[in-house]
């Protein structure tokens, strides 16, 4: 029987955001909805959208951190995360995030511009919103 | 022969080409280390991807993609990564001439160029090649979604089947002496030789195909973003052992030209002495 925790890393194209070998449970933000992994998971590949990724360690500490969008794998007892961007929840910019929301919102307003801006800025709203909420979640 | 008045001004200039080129040595000798941990932090992220890649062509290998599709090569895309500033030694020339010599048998109708670094611009925009898209190379901080129009407008090119394959010139950053131009096809894709069997079942979400769909490009910008620190890693690299060179050249400049001065200086004073003792004995 596999042990009870197993091996989890997340990277990002800048670094290595967590390398942890003694992790007991994820759950990561899929495309098609939260997924939750414990050790022994079969192997899996899913994509990641912009979302909350909740790290429970063996020691049964906690971790979140917010994500926006990537992949995950798991294989033999080891679950990768590719992420476009990863922050540990108390270590997230709330003021950045904060100006993001509010360009974002500015720019929906202005509408009639072309439809991938609107798309563009969408996103980013998205993205923006899920980092004060993951921010608040953790801090307050 | 130069007079004293003339070789004691080359000195003068000689000195303060020497401080511009010690104080860029220093420049680049930082951004270098900055770089450096760039391109290396940029590594796990680019190896991990490999490696999914890998398990997921094993796992699906009968999945169809644009990115993957292999075309008889007629037409092809070549993205060259220079800098936007000289002063670097050979580094932008060695690129340059590691393209050329790539695309040295290829009618120049067939090829699209893809320019990154002001230089490479410089280099190409007077010869007969289409330049498809152009992208200056900031000297430090470069990010991920500085790459992205570029990374799109070359899946556009290939996917769009302008182009039948994809390569890349660009310097590989081996030690801050060391520089290696080298040439790398990017597409179409191709899945890893599959000598093992498929390693067990995977789970897909979304399905296999939609999965692909959504890692092939984000592989390919992978590619081109590790490409790039790594050529400014060697940028920077070039450019402080260029420095480190011209510096100590104008440190020898310097010695020879004092030599000269002083021998000039004697020759002034002896001749001077001759002429007053001849003076004094033409009197007696």
């Amino acid at each position: 029987m596999p042990g009870k925790t197993f091996h989890l890393e997340i990277v990002t194209p800048d670094r290595v955001v967590l390398s942890d070998d003694r992790v007991a449970s994820v759950i990561v933000p899929g495309s098609q909805g939260y997924l939750g992994v414990l050790a022994g998971h079969a192997p899996l590949l899913a994509e990641l959208k912009v979302g909350q990724i909740d790290i429970r360690r063996e020691d049964n500490s906690e971790l979140a951190m917010a994500t926006s969008g990537g992949f995950i794998e798991v294989s033999e007892n080891k679950a990768i995360i590719l992420a476009d961007t990863a922050e540990i929840a108390l270590e997230i910019d709330v003021s950045r995030a904060e100006d993001a929301k509010t360009r974002a919102e500015d720019r929906l307003r202005r509408r009639g511009e072309a439809e991938t801006d609107a798309a563009r800025a969408d996103a980013a709203l998205t993205r923006a919103l899920n980092r004060l909420h993951v921010a608040e979640h953790a801090q307050g | 022969m130069a007079s004293i008045r003339d070789i004691r001004q080359r000195i003068k200039v000689v000195r303060n080409i020497q401080k511009i080129t010690n104080a860029m040595k220093m420049v680049a000798a930082a951004r270098l280390k900055k770089a450096q941990d760039r391109a290396m932090a940029a590594r796990p992220y680019a190896d991990t991807m490999g490696q999914v890649m890998e398990n997921l062509s094993r796992a699906a290998a009968s999945v169809d993609h644009p990115l993957l599709r292999v075309r008889p090569e007629e037409n092809i895309g070549v993205i060259v990564i220079g800098a936007d500033r000289g002063l670097a030694g050979s580094y932008n020339s060695n690129v340059m001439r590691a393209t050329v010599r790539f695309l040295r048998d290829r009618d120049p109708d067939t090829v699209r160029l893809v320019l990154l670094g002001r230089k490479a611009l410089d280099f190409f925009r007077r010869r007969r090649y289409s330049i498809a898209e152009t992208l200056s190379v900031p000297t430090s901080n470069v990010t991920f979604a500085d790459i992205r129009p570029v990374a799109a407008k070359v899946r556009d090119l290939f996917e769009s089947a302008e182009v039948d394959a994809v390569y890349l010139v660009y310097s590989q950053f081996v030690t801050a002496m060391t520089q290696r131009p080298t040439v790398l096809k990017l597409l179409p894709i191709e899945p890893a030789a599959d000598e093992l069997a498929p390693s067990g079942e995977f789970i897909f979400e979304p399905g296999a195909e939609q999965l692909f769909g959504a890692l092939l490009p984000r592989y390919v910008d992978t590619q081109i973003y590790r490409a790039l620190v790594e050529a400014v890693a060697s940028e920077h690299g070039a450019r402080m052992t260029a420095m480190a060179a011209a510096t100590t050249n104008a440190a020898d400049m310097i010695d020879s030209l004092s030599l000269t001065y002083n021998k000039a200086r004697q020759a002034a004073i002896t001749k001077e002495i001759t002429e007053i003792v001849s003076a004094a004995e033409a009197l007696v």
